[in-house]
């Protein structure tokens, strides 16, 4: 089990220094090849020559690409000190980059938004498991009963609907119409009901699209596992039903769901990007689409290395609970 | 049987969403009050603050603001921002020795004394500006705004390496040699080495330009002109927190996500004969999406748009239908255009570039841009309709609004035969990617031309890189850009606060470029060096209107239209009024609630 | 059968007032019938058979014959948890040791499961949970029918692997399945089906996953264990020399019916079905030449949904003509007892099959 959870987490490590570089290349390299001068796009209508260099200084956008990359990795330990034109700016650390055009550093960035969003995604992780999971349990049990066809349809509706038109009629019935919530994002630190209220449009949004996901995957997994012999045994052996299914039956229909939570997690930790603009959540979502708006690199960059980050420790967290619900797997 | 069950499924799917439709349209429509009627419910009615001001005497001091955008500022740094709504909301932290009348339409337009006891006294050659201050002017902590602290303001503009992104016209006027290498680097003791500005006391400043500009008291009512305390200069992080001249004051700001004024009780009323300062209160939430902030504007949570560039086309469409009492129609002060650049053939041609002109359906080109409401007239000529010396649609030199508004096929293919084209030619058009509305007109145009025997291929370009993309004539040159489609608003309603940086040869640029054609005219060149030197209105006038006739004698562009926006103002607000001071915006600094809750 | 799929009843009634047998386990007329899209499936269609404590009865036929599905009927596993399916039709009458399962409580069927009756499966890597370890699976199997504690239960685990042999038990207690061989797996599973100390054990095809020096073992131990506890057995098998030396009685089975049934001596040395023939010749015997090939019956197994009309079994008869008639192909035979407790389904002549058995079958195996 130990020797498993060091090849992960090796494994975990290298990839991340390869997300590092491949990130590096298409923010810095991409550019270049297509040459498009990122420093000219900082400055405004009148682009002064001056302001375009001390720029391109500050960027360090004229150093070689492995030297931008030490640099980057440098300030995340010592912190960096940019300087360019006239003015100094020192990014303490961890410095995961500076953004000239909002004149902050990412890192406090990263960590304010980071909260919103995750929050975004375990509440609603957690609603779409419970809902799924139950429905999904439900419709295998009473296979081909009303009942099942009904939930099946509404999870096709769940697939097929984008975020976008739930998020927005959920928030035209409920906050607009109903006038039931306010549907703004409160920091928990200022009130928990506020939170709530302001996440729990979110969560029902996302909790929609995926618990029909997982409704379909687990009654699909449960149907096959509830064909297995060992489920079979367990019945010869005499145990209750609730038993078999609960316990037997439920072990290993964890187990393609604790994949894709993963995987869903980690992407929704980096990619809430439409929830959070339909529901104005201050999450990295956000963050990431009015940097692309703004041209902000260093702030797509950071956010995207701490998300890659986030989709990592995610599959590290299931690789990790995968071998503790399936002992095979600690072999492997 | 699999077919049947799909297409039932698919019923299904389509009820579902037709419900869910309905949901909308109803919440859409108890969300916000039943004030179709005009003033049910107090709004002043449509257009009612479109050149005039609206319920001014239901204003009531107190309460809080509330402003929404789908765009933060290029920066709140007074030396910084470009952003013409940014400009508008910087009077409510920040004062200058004149700013713009607070009144609307026009008159919005011209300048006022604001830290200055009166405009300026200009010497005799129009080169020597004069501005005593005020008493009783201080800032957020209580201390004398010097004329010190003017200059030191002004003099960051040079410090364009450290504070880039916004205007510097001050920095060419005062210093075109580019001599002072600005207060950072200043070796002086005080960091006032710039000789241009004199201040012998800290009430008296004067301002001693190399060569005349009429436009420099315009400029000086420039965000950009506002005073900075040097001990208070944060250097590139001062957007974050600019230290207050004017009657609120930053009390926290996110970038991106929220800003919150409160009042700066060091401003005193008598010292300021410009701002009302109504409310107790102005908070600005950020959105990501257009159609978010369009809903609460509906909704009535927020009370405008601070961007101020018109609600997007669904929460518009709503808003036209149930709420027409809430809505202006003002004129942007923008115009919406296709430039064409010389250096790529066979655009070196006057007739060719007419030809483009003649054939294109300038009707099709503005229901494109959204219609006559929604997106503007027909343009007819290059000068925004606000500049002093503008003719509007009465100058239409190829008839765009009259006989040719459908396209002129038998002119422009004459145009073609006589620039040596007679069976047409091929050429692209650059467009940016991230503006619907852009492509849609490089569409419409695109087959219009196509009637002509122009064959336009179009090239979506990445938006947000214009500055790199057709700001470089020499990647414009080799991309084959012989069509750009672009638009332009005035920094400050005169000729060259609209045109110089398009039309004068000085402007070309490497790289950042805006005069995409290329035009390099001795005349009007020479126009502009004489509009500088003029001192009186009319004669400034007249050389707008001679600039802008000049400009469409070269055919150089396309206007599209005179653009239009469709603007929110909630009937909580009093005394909202549209200005030719901030191009068509609402003036924020004096609008008022009509209660304090 | 009419009343039947009207109701859908899952658990058929009692046919008739018949008196509660003698023997420990008796099936009278079991029968179990699958509908599908395609038909009813006949899986089984009127079995019925005795067995007494401390005997082992061997059940034999093809894939498809029916056997298993006569252990699951035992042991009430076509009406436990059969979410959603269209549900298995059952009639006849079950009755172990004087109770008549088919018509008693699910409940009480479940307390008997596992108790008074278990099983053994074919496939042990299968039939057992992947994620839990023997000892957990074991221990689950006790506690459930006896109060212990887990401590005392795991004793009991121990105690049990020990005695079906598996080595260093209090270790190999906490593997998992996939840490065992194959022999050890049923080993485990066998222990797992003993460990209530069960009346009737049911192993369906214990030996067919596992290789032939292991078979033997395993049959070995379920002999012993018999012994030992004193359970009736019924050993399900295609492969007849599993049970010749394990079963005190032998049934045949083809097309969900029982074509021949008696002591193992008489269905071994005097068998009187062709079918019976047939998988004699098809089995591999160790005392005989290898060079002579086996003898398979020939075709295969009938569909269950349209079961030939007259003997099921006439397609695949090299002797179906022999009686007059075409009788084979128009009547089914009803099951006669030819001897003592010898009984079997055929409309041959006593005279022809012993002559057509003693003349051309015994000889060449």
């Amino acid at each position: 089990m130990l020797a498993y959870l060091f090849r992960r987490l090796f494994a975990a490590a290298v990839m991340l220094v390869v997300i590092i570089m491949v990130v590096f290349g298409i923010f810095f390299l991409v550019p270049k090849w297509a040459g498009v001068d990122i420093a000219s796009s900082f400055v405004g209508k009148q682009a002064d020559p001056a302001a375009v260099e001390a720029v391109r200084q500050k960027l360090g956008l004229s150093d070689p690409i492995y030297s931008q990359v030490w640099e980057f990795f440098k300030g995340i330990f010592a912190g960096r000190t940019y300087a360019g034109g006239g003015d100094v700016t020192h990014c303490a650390a961890p410095c995961f980059g500076y953004s000239f055009r909002s004149e902050q550093a990412i890192w406090p960035v990263l960590t304010d938004r980071f909260p919103v969003t995750l929050a975004l995604a375990l509440g609603a992780a957690v609603l779409w498991l419970v809902l799924g999971m139950a429905a999904g349990v439900l419709s295998a049990l009473k296979r081909g009963s009303f009942w099942d066809r009904g939930a099946m349809v509404v999870a096709l509706a769940g697939v097929s609907l984008p975020v976008y038109f739930t998020g927005m009629a959920s928030l035209a019935v409920f906050a607009f119409g109903l006038d039931w919530l306010d549907a703004r994002y409160v920091p928990l630190t200022d009130s928990f009901t506020g939170w709530f209220g302001g996440l729990i449009l979110p969560w029902i949004t996302l909790a929609f699209l995926y618990a029909a996901m997982y409704a379909r995957i687990t009654r699909a997994t449960m149907l096959e596992i509830l064909g297995e012999d060992y489920i079979r045994t367990a019945r010869a052996k005499g145990l209750r039903e609730q038993t078999v299914i609960g316990k037997h039956a439920m072990r290993s229909t964890m187990t393609p769901i604790l994949t894709m939570l993963g995987m869903d997690l980690g992407a929704l930790i980096g990619g809430a990007i439409l929830t959070e603009t339909t529901f104005n959540l201050p999450g990295l979502g956000q963050a990431v689409l009015n940097a692309i708006k703004n041209q902000d690199l260093p702030v797509i960059l950071g956010v995207t290395l701490i998300t890659s980050l986030a989709v990592l420790i995610a599959n590290l967290v299931v690789d990790v609970l995968y071998a503790v619900i399936d002992p095979r797997v600690r072999l492997a | 049987m699999t077919t049947q069950r799909t297409s039932g499924r698919r019923k299904r799917a389509a009820a579902a969403a037709a419900v869910v439709a309905a949901l909308l349209t109803t919440a859409a429509c108890g969300g916000g009050d039943s004030d179709d009627g005009g003033s049910k419910n107090g709004a002043a009615g449509f257009d009612a603050a479109n050149n005039k001001v609206a319920q001014a005497s239901l204003a009531k001091k107190g309460g809080t603001l509330k402003f929404g955008g789908a765009q933060d500022a290029d920066s709140w740094d007074t030396t910084r921002g470009y952003y013409g709504f940014m400009w508008n909301f910087s009077r409510y932290y920040s004062r200058q020795l004149v700013t713009n009348k607070t009144e609307a339409g026009a008159a919005g337009a011209g300048v006022t004394p604001d830290l200055a006891t009166s405009t300026a006294e200009v010497s005799e050659d129009g080169k020597t500006y004069t501005y005593k201050l005020r008493d009783g002017i201080t800032w957020e902590d209580g201390k004398p705004i010097t004329s010190q602290d003017v200059k030191y303001g002004i003099e960051r503009v040079w410090a364009q390496d450290v504070l880039s992104g916004g205007p510097t016209y001050l920095k060419e006027v005062l210093d075109p040699k580019d001599e002072y290498p600005g207060p950072y680097k200043d070796k002086s003791k005080d960091k006032l080495g710039l000789k241009a500005i004199e201040t012998p006391d800290e009430k008296t400043i004067v301002f001693k330009l190399p060569k005349a500009n009429s436009d420099f008291e315009e400029m000086l009512a420039l965000t950009s002109a506002s005073p900075v305390r040097q001990d208070k200069d944060t250097k590139s992080k001062y957007g974050l927190h600019p230290f207050s001249s004017g009657p609120y004051k930053f009390e926290s700001y996110t970038p991106g996500k929220d800003l919150t004024l409160v009042r700066n009780t060091e401003w005193k009323q008598a010292s300021d004969p410009v701002r009302k300062a109504y409310p107790d209160k102005i908070t600005v939430e950020f959105f990501s999406d257009a159609n978010q902030l369009d809903q609460r504007l509906l909704n009535g949570d927020i009370d405008l748009d601070i961007n101020q560039t018109g609600m997007s086309p669904q929460g518009r469409t709503t808003a036209l239908k149930q709420h027409k009492a809430n809505l202006d129609n003002p004129v942007s002060g923008y115009i919406r255009y296709a430039v064409f650049p010389q250096s790529v053939k066979p655009f070196d041609k006057l007739e060719c570039r007419k030809a483009v002109i003649l054939g294109a359906d300038h009707v099709s080109l503005q229901t494109a841009r959204g219609g006559p409401v929604a997106g503007g007239d027909i343009g007819t000529n290059m000068l925004p309709p606000s500049v002093p010396g503008a003719e509007g649609q009465q100058y239409d030199p190829y008839k765009l609004a009259g006989d040719n508004k459908k396209g002129n096929v038998e002119e422009a293919k004459a145009a073609l035969k006589a620039c040596g084209q007679p069976n047409g030619f091929k050429t692209t058009i650059a467009v940016r990617n991230n503006k619907p509305v852009e492509v849609a007109t490089a569409q419409s145009l695109q087959a219009s031309l196509k009637k002509v025997g122009i064959t336009a291929e179009i090239d979506q370009y990445d938006g947000s890189q214009t500055a790199g993309i057709i700001g470089s004539p020499e990647n414009v040159k080799k991309k084959n850009y012989g069509i750009i489609i672009m638009g332009w608003g005035p920094d400050f309603p005169s000729v060259q606060g609209y045109g110089l940086p398009l039309w004068s040869s000085d402007y070309i640029l490497e790289s950042g470029n805006n005069n995409y054609a290329l035009i390099k005219d001795k005349e009007i060149d020479g126009l502009f060096d004489e509009y500088v030197d003029t001192l009186d209105d009319a004669g400034k006038a007249k050389i707008a209107t001679e600039i802008n006739h000049k400009v469409m004698e070269g055919a150089y562009y396309l206007p599209f239209v005179f653009e239009k926006f469709v603007n929110w103002r909630s009937s909580r607000l009093a005394n909202v009024y549209t200005t030719d001071g901030y191009s068509g915006m609402y003036d924020f600094v004096n609008l008022g609630l009509k209660s304090a809750k | 059968m009419t009343d039947l799929s009207k109701s859908g009843a899952a658990v058929g009634e009692p046919t008739g007032t018949s008196p509660a047998p003698t023997a420990f386990l008796e099936v009278r007329d079991l029968k179990v019938h699958f509908p599908t899209d395609d038909g009813l499936v006949k899986s089984v269609d009127g079995l019925t058979f005795q067995l007494e404590k401390g005997k082992t009865l061997g059940i034999v036929g093809e894939s498809g014959s029916g056997k298993s599905v006569t252990s699951l009927g035992i042991m009430g596993l076509h009406t436990a948890g059969q979410y959603g399916k269209r549900k298995a039709q059952i009639s006849g009458e079950i009755w172990l040791d004087g109770t008549e399962l088919l018509s008693a409580d699910p409940e009480e069927v479940r307390k008997l499961r596992g108790r008074q009756m278990a099983m053994i499966f074919q496939d042990p890597l299968s039939a057992l949970h992947p994620y839990y370890t023997i000892g957990q699976q074991i221990v689950e199997a006790y506690r459930i029918h006896h109060p212990v504690d887990k401590k005392t239960a795991r004793r009991r685990a121990v105690e049990m692997l020990d005695r079906v042999g598996i080595p260093q038990p209090d270790k190999r207690v906490d593997s998992y399945p996939h840490e065992f061989s194959g022999g050890m797996r049923q080993r485990a599973m066998i222990a797992m089906s003993l460990v209530n100390n069960p009346e009737l054990l049911i192993a369906d095809e214990p030996t067919t996953a596992l290789d032939v020096t292991v078979q033997a073992q395993i049959l070995d131990l379920i002999r012993d264990l018999q012994k030992e506890f004193g359970s009736a057995v019924i050993v399900i098998t295609h492969d007849l020399g599993v049970v010749a030396e394990l079963a005190d009685d032998l049934l045949v089975m083809y097309g969900g019916r029982c074509i021949e049934r008696g002591p193992a001596e008489k269905v071994f040395y005097e068998p009187r079905h062709p079918y019976t023939w047939g998988l004699l010749g098809s089995m591999p015997r160790l005392d005989r030449d290898q060079q002579e090939r086996l003898i398979p019956v020939k075709g295969s197994p009938p569909s269950l949904i349209n079961i030939p009309s007259g003997c099921a079994f006439n397609p695949r008869c090299p002797y179906a003509d022999v009686p007059k008639d075409n009788v084979t192909r128009t009547v089914r035979p009803e099951l006669t007892e030819i001897g003592s407790k010898h009984w079997a389904a055929c409309h041959m002549t006593q005279e022809q099959r012993e002559r057509i058995w003693t003349e051309e079958i015994a000889p060449k195996l």
